[in-house]
């Protein structure tokens, strides 16, 4: 696309809601439609429930999955989606944010491929972040059945640990822990009735890519982690203890979703795109979402970068302030990646 | 104006602009607003008789409104956003949503065609009742009186838009891939024109149906459509070629061989074919040129903007 192309009007945010059945998304989508924020929103849904929802702008969306001409089996988007995004382009007036709600089934990932893949959607609208609502009673027994569950998430930068009142506390702690092992880097909140400050779903942007940064990368050795929350983790705790157990659950099988988290200090750009497009062209089946905030040598901007399965997109976000550490932080969430080659292949990046 | 502009053509002469968020003008000696829906209007197309206006919205509506301010719906599918329409012979109208298409004949009855995958656009053939409806991996083709097997014809792919050559010969669709496919329907020879930086998302046949200009590219394309093979083997004429903007619409003049070519940065030029001449009509302005149209003279082009911008350009003036 050419430099002149557009009268850079800012891309309109898009909060996707993922979760099973019953696990409390139209409840969260009631609660975003009916409080007072000011913001109106255009909600895309793939089935009108049983529960109303009541909006001016709402499209009933049938989930229409195009696989891309280029032969690659996981690089499918939402062609409803594309259409839908751009019939809303119509009314621009009409709405400030985007929440499209997914079925309980929905892979999430040609949700979130859409708005990398599709030049038109990235034109006119970024992903702000993928919302999981999770079932804290059923939750457990549908990551046992489903690969979906695991998926949504996988896919979460904000995970909603949903219904905590019909469940004990010890079971409560290891739903946290499963949900833990699955992404540590979601920020994960525990509700009832999906009752929640819609600051923490809403509009997350940058603040949850900055927030991988601050998390402590021992924490996620791995993939056995300490059940600790980070010091930056920003759920409430109600109190609760952090003495979680080790409950050896699901998540050492051999296919569960995993997570890396890589550090580096400056990376040569020379030697790191030609990296992250060769590991993403060879595991990107594997590869459900990558994030990473990178400094490269004598630039004086943050990269940051972020991609689902074969598709990495980047750019500058902004300078580094002064005092602030160049440090590389790169993170993976996946199934069956080779975390060792992945280390020693991305410290090999570093500017010499 | 207000909003993103659907539409902008001429109407017995009288200019005319869709507006996305609702209104639809007619700029005559008395200037008109309707608001034919509830809400937006997603499509918006002239009848063949070139007497009303037909538009669908997102209040699952299909309006007809003429000069006059007359307003009627033809149908309704409610809670369904109807973004595509054609309008056929003997007052005709198809819409579709999602994996259907339907056929209103002017005496009320519709008829209803079923797809497995969503549709995404339709067109009617030059001559009889027949629809192409493209679709993902192809193209279907149904005669709307008679119930018989249709006719379907497979490429790949997810078909977005889909246009018959005037003379009923071959039947050209855009792809979600940058691309054009196409079909030439005495054998179901396939065509493929490849080589765009972005979708192509507006196109117009010219003079006679000789050539199929494009949008999509720096240059307004241009694939001739003479001869037994038509565009296959052949280069496109590149048209308006600019270093720092798109084509984003394109409209053929209704008699010479010249196309009005519209830009992501709001530039309009016009150019003739023959000796790629070009006239200047309109400096960059606000937003991508979002809809193109001659009168049927060919003295005059009414356009609008993605972002509002909307007018009539003429050519004596």
């Amino acid at each position: 696309m050419t430099a002149t192309e557009t009268t850079d009007r800012a891309q309109i945010p898009v909060t996707v809601l993922t979760g099973y059945l019953g696990a409390g998304k139209t409840t969260l989508l009631n609660r975003i439609l009916t409080e007072n924020h000011g913001q109106r929103y255009a909600v895309i849904v793939n089935e009108f429930g049983e529960v109303g929802i009541d909006n001016d702008l709402l499209v009933e969306s049938d989930e229409e999955i195009f696989e891309m001409n280029n032969g690659c089996i996981c690089c499918t988007v939402r062609g409803d989606l594309i259409r839908t995004v751009q019939n809303l382009m119509k009314r621009r007036g009409a709405f400030d944010a985007i929440v499209v709600e997914t079925t309980g089934v929905a892979d999430p990932a040609p949700v979130a491929q859409t708005f990398f893949m599709d030049d038109d959607v990235r034109k006119a609208a970024k992903l702000d972040a993928v919302v999981t609502v999770v079932d804290a009673r059923h939750v457990l027994q549908r990551l046992e059945d489903t690969a979906e569950a695991e998926d949504q998430i996988a896919f979460a930068d904000v995970v909603l640990l949903n219904k905590t009142d019909l469940v004990g506390v010890e079971e409560l702690t290891a739903v946290e822990a499963r949900i833990r092992s699955i992404n540590p880097y979601a920020v994960l909140h525990r509700t009832e009735r999906c009752a929640i400050d819609l600051k923490a779903v809403l509009d997350r942007g940058a603040f949850d890519l900055d927030r991988i940064l601050s998390l402590d990368p021992h924490f996620l050795e791995h993939g056995h982690h300490a059940h600790e929350c980070s010091p930056d983790c920003d759920h409430d705790h109600h109190g609760h203890g952090h003495h979680h157990s080790h409950d050896g659950h699901a998540h050492d099988a051999p296919h569960s979703v995993k997570s890396i988290s890589l550090t580096a200090g400056e990376l040569d750009p020379q030697m790191f795109f030609p990296w992250i497009n060769q590991v993403t062209q060879v595991q990107g089946p594997n590869i459900l979402r990558l994030k990473g905030i990178l400094a490269f040598k004598d630039d004086p901007q943050r990269y940051v970068i972020q991609g689902v399965h074969m598709i990495v997109e980047g750019d500058h976000q902004r300078d580094w302030k002064t005092g602030e550490e160049r440090v590389s932080r790169l993170v993976f969430i996946g199934r069956d990646l080779n975390w060792d080659v992945l280390k020693q292949s991305f410290a090999a990046c570093a500017a010499g | 104006m207000d909003g993103f502009i659907v539409r902008a053509g001429f109407l017995k002469g009288v200019p005319f602009f869709v507006s996305g968020s609702g209104p639809v003008r007619f700029i005559g000696a008395e200037p008109k607003v309707l608001t034919p829906h509830d809400g937006g209007v997603l499509a918006a197309e002239i009848t063949k008789d070139g007497n009303s206006l037909i538009t669908s919205g997102d209040d699952g509506k299909i309006m007809q409104s003429d000069l006059d301010g007359n307003m009627v719906r033809l149908a309704e599918r409610p809670r369904k956003w109807i973004d595509v329409l054609a309008c056929g012979p003997s007052g005709a109208v198809a819409f579709a949503s999602g994996r259907a298409a339907w056929v209103r004949l002017a005496d009320g009855t519709e008829k209803e065609f079923q797809h497995e995958r969503a549709v995404g656009g339709l067109a009617f053939a030059p001559k009889g009742l027949r629809l192409a409806v493209a679709r993902y991996d192809g193209a279907t083709l149904w005669w709307v009186n008679t119930s018989g097997k249709p006719v379907e014809l497979g490429w790949k792919g997810a078909h977005l838009d889909i246009a018959f050559s005037p003379e009923g010969k071959y039947l050209v669709t855009t792809m979600q891939e940058n691309a054009l496919h196409g079909w030439r329907l005495a054998d179901s020879q396939d065509m493929r024109m490849t080589g765009y930086p972005a979708k192509v998302k507006s196109w117009s046949w010219s003079v006679k149906g000789r050539h199929l200009a494009t949008a999509g590219a720096s240059a307004a394309i241009v694939w001739p459509f003479t001869g037994k093979t038509g565009p296959m083997g052949q280069t496109p004429l590149q048209l308006g070629v600019r270093g720092d903007s798109l084509v984003t619409c394109v409209a053929c003049h209704p008699k010479e061989e010249v196309v009005a070519i519209g830009y992501a940065d709001g530039m309009i030029m016009m150019v003739r074919f023959q000796d790629n001449a070009e006239v200047l009509l309109k400096r960059p302005g606000a937003g991508p040129i979002s809809t193109l149209a001659w009168d049927t003279a060919g003295m005059r082009i009414a356009f609008g903007s993605e972002e509002a911008e909307a007018g009539v350009i003429d050519l004596q003036g």
